[in-house]
């Protein structure tokens, strides 16, 4: 029971399985020299340099006018807009990814194994495709843009576009964190609150909600995450305009094109730490929810 | 009993339509949406769009990236694995977050990385030109973005397998004498394949997927540089939407088989854990 596969979802499940101890005494195993050694030379050259790469970069355009690049008024409307609509779609992944992973766990229904499989879809799709598939069904001409645009409702072109990109891409994390937990529930506390006289909202609110709280914010987390980097499913639908619509990702993009290296630079620092503070906080929540588990 | 713990039948009835609602509405309809736009003007101008000389490109391109990308991926990760799940080191948990960091990075991000290493103002840039090695805007970049990327995707699948696993059966070989490869191949990979082809599986998906680190490093040559993701988008900004939409369709079909390997395999993986489990 203890390797539920948290699929994609960085961070945690090493850790979590880790069921040690029993063996430690034996001798070592081998091989640690040649698989460390290589573990450590991959991660430095592939990931680790080119990290460093960036804030050593940074670091080099002086305080002031890295300051002057990092937050432009540009820059600015393109943190919020990437912020604020990973922050909205991750909400709303959170009540909708809650009510999917509910229904997948407790109820049998006709098509749930495909509706559990489509929930992987945006884990497998290419984000491109993703991106012109949104597109074709939420923009005016769609089967759904349309209806919804003759009631004077623009999903496509515009920031709620983004939003709705960044749903897509979000949801499986949602599902897919609160899942587990929520088939490994034990349905005798529930019982004893009912046995208790507590109605049934009273207990999916006392009972139920407090113990997925931890992986329901950890989806949260990880949608919010994923959502800020996100470049290739939101181009599409976005519109793109300066100050408007246009991601941090995007704006990356196009002062790379301009060969503004010093501004993609420090718009690309200040969303790593983001990235950095984020996977903290997801590591965070997932060692508390651990400690609070095991002991 | 049961009554209990959970909800009346129209209760029950309404969670599901308004899951299954927002499932289509968010998941089913834009995948159906490739296919029927990419068919849209029939089935030969589909087929046009991909044989044109720039879409085999691409594909092949694709699938280059790919059949390097997966192998390495696949060593460091089976490294990554063993030194991480079967021994005890100080900094092991720091490692393991590590190995993570290229989820948290954006992937446009992960693709500037590469221009400041190896664009012509990089850090390596000017000694690569002084030697004529070509990275940036080429198939080397492309290929290492696309690593970066696919960077975790083994590693965090083996290494809860193999912890979940334990040593015992590798000591075992190990005291009747059996070295570390032999350990290796003979007792701990049969344990771990299907972990591994669902780590391998993952990591195709991603390398033949993956659209902004690519972007940023590629050029955007047709017919050199551009990748299938890269292909649609430049179809799709010509307004060519049928191509566009054909050649999407292609990875569209890529997604639905791994995500179909992927299901199965987790009904077998799920199987062979609870064998050597609890």
């Amino acid at each position: 029971m203890t390797t539920a596969p948290a699929l994609l979802a960085p961070a945690g499940a090493g850790g979590r399985v880790g069921r040690r101890g029993l063996f430690r005494r034996r001798a070592a195993m081998p091989g640690l020299g040649l698989t460390l050694g290589v573990t450590l030379m991959w991660l430095g050259l592939l990931v680790l340099l080119p990290i460093v790469a960036v804030f050593v970069r940074s670091l080099g355009l002086g305080p002031a006018h890295f300051a002057q690049v990092a937050f432009s008024p540009r820059a600015l409307a393109a943190y919020r807009l990437s912020f604020g609509s990973a922050l909205a779609a991750a909400a709303i992944n959170g009540v909708f990814g809650l009510l999917i992973a509910w229904v997948l766990v407790r109820y049998r229904f006709p098509g749930r194994r495909l509706a559990s499989a489509l929930v992987d879809l945006p884990f497998a799709l290419p984000t491109a495709v993703a991106g012109i598939a949104l597109t074709a069904i939420y923009a005016n001409t769609g089967i759904v843009g349309g209806p919804l645009a003759t009631i004077g409702i623009k999903l496509a072109y515009n920031p709620s576009g983004v939003v709705l990109a960044l749903i897509f891409i979000g949801l499986p994390f949602v599902v897919r964190t609160v899942e587990p937990v929520l088939a490994d529930l034990g349905q005798d506390i529930e019982e004893a609150a009912a046995t208790l006289g507590a109605s049934r909202l009273a207990v999916f609110r006392r009972v139920l909600l407090p113990e997925i709280l931890p992986a329901l914010l950890t989806g949260f987390a990880l949608a919010f995450a994923r959502g800020v980097g996100e470049y290739g499913s939101v181009i599409f639908i976005a519109g793109n305009m300066p100050y408007k619509s246009e991601i941090a990702p995007l704006l990356i993009v196009t002062q790379l094109e301009q060969f503004d290296y010093e501004g993609a630079t420090a718009i690309a620092a200040v969303m790593l730490v983001v990235s950095f503070a984020m996977l903290a906080v997801i590591n965070l929540i997932q060692a508390r929810e651990r400690k609070w588990r095991d002991g | 009993m049961r009554s209990a713990t959970t909800e009346s039948r129209s209760i029950r009835a309404l969670l599901i339509a308004i899951a299954l609602l927002w499932l289509a509405l968010i998941i089913l309809l834009p995948l159906l949406a490739v296919f029927t736009q990419a068919l849209d003007k029939g089935l030969g101008t589909f087929w046009a769009a991909i044989v044109e000389p720039d879409a085999l490109a691409a594909i092949r391109l694709t699938l280059l990236t790919a059949i390097i990308v997966v192998p390495v991926n696949c060593v460091f990760g089976m490294c990554a694995a063993w030194a991480i799940a079967k021994h005890d080191f100080r900094g092991r948990d720091l490692l393991t977050t590590l190995i993570d960091l290229p989820f948290s990075v954006s992937p446009v991000v992960a693709g500037l990385m590469f221009v400041l290493l190896f664009g012509a103002n990089g850090w390596f840039g000017p000694w690569l030109i002084a030697h004529g090695v070509r990275i940036m805007f080429a198939v080397p970049a492309i290929v290492i973005a696309t690593a970066f990327v696919t960077f975790p995707y083994v590693a965090r699948e083996l290494i809860p397998l193999m912890s979940a696993q334990g040593k015992a059966e590798e000591e075992a070989a190990l005291t009747l004498g059996a070295g570390f490869f032999q350990t290796f191949w003979h007792v701990t990979l049969p344990n771990i394949r299907w972990g591994l082809l669902y780590g391998v599986l993952l990591t195709n998906a991603r390398a033949m997927g993956e659209f902004g680190a690519v972007s940023v490093v590629s050029g955007h040559i047709r017919g050199l540089t551009n990748t299938m993701p890269l292909h649609v988008e430049v179809l799709y900004n010509e307004y060519n939407f049928v191509g566009a939409f054909a050649v999407a369709s292609l990875l569209a079909l890529l997604a639905l088989v791994t995500l179909a390997a992927k299901s199965l395999l987790e009904w077998r993986h799920r199987d062979s854990i609870a064998a050597t489990g609890h």
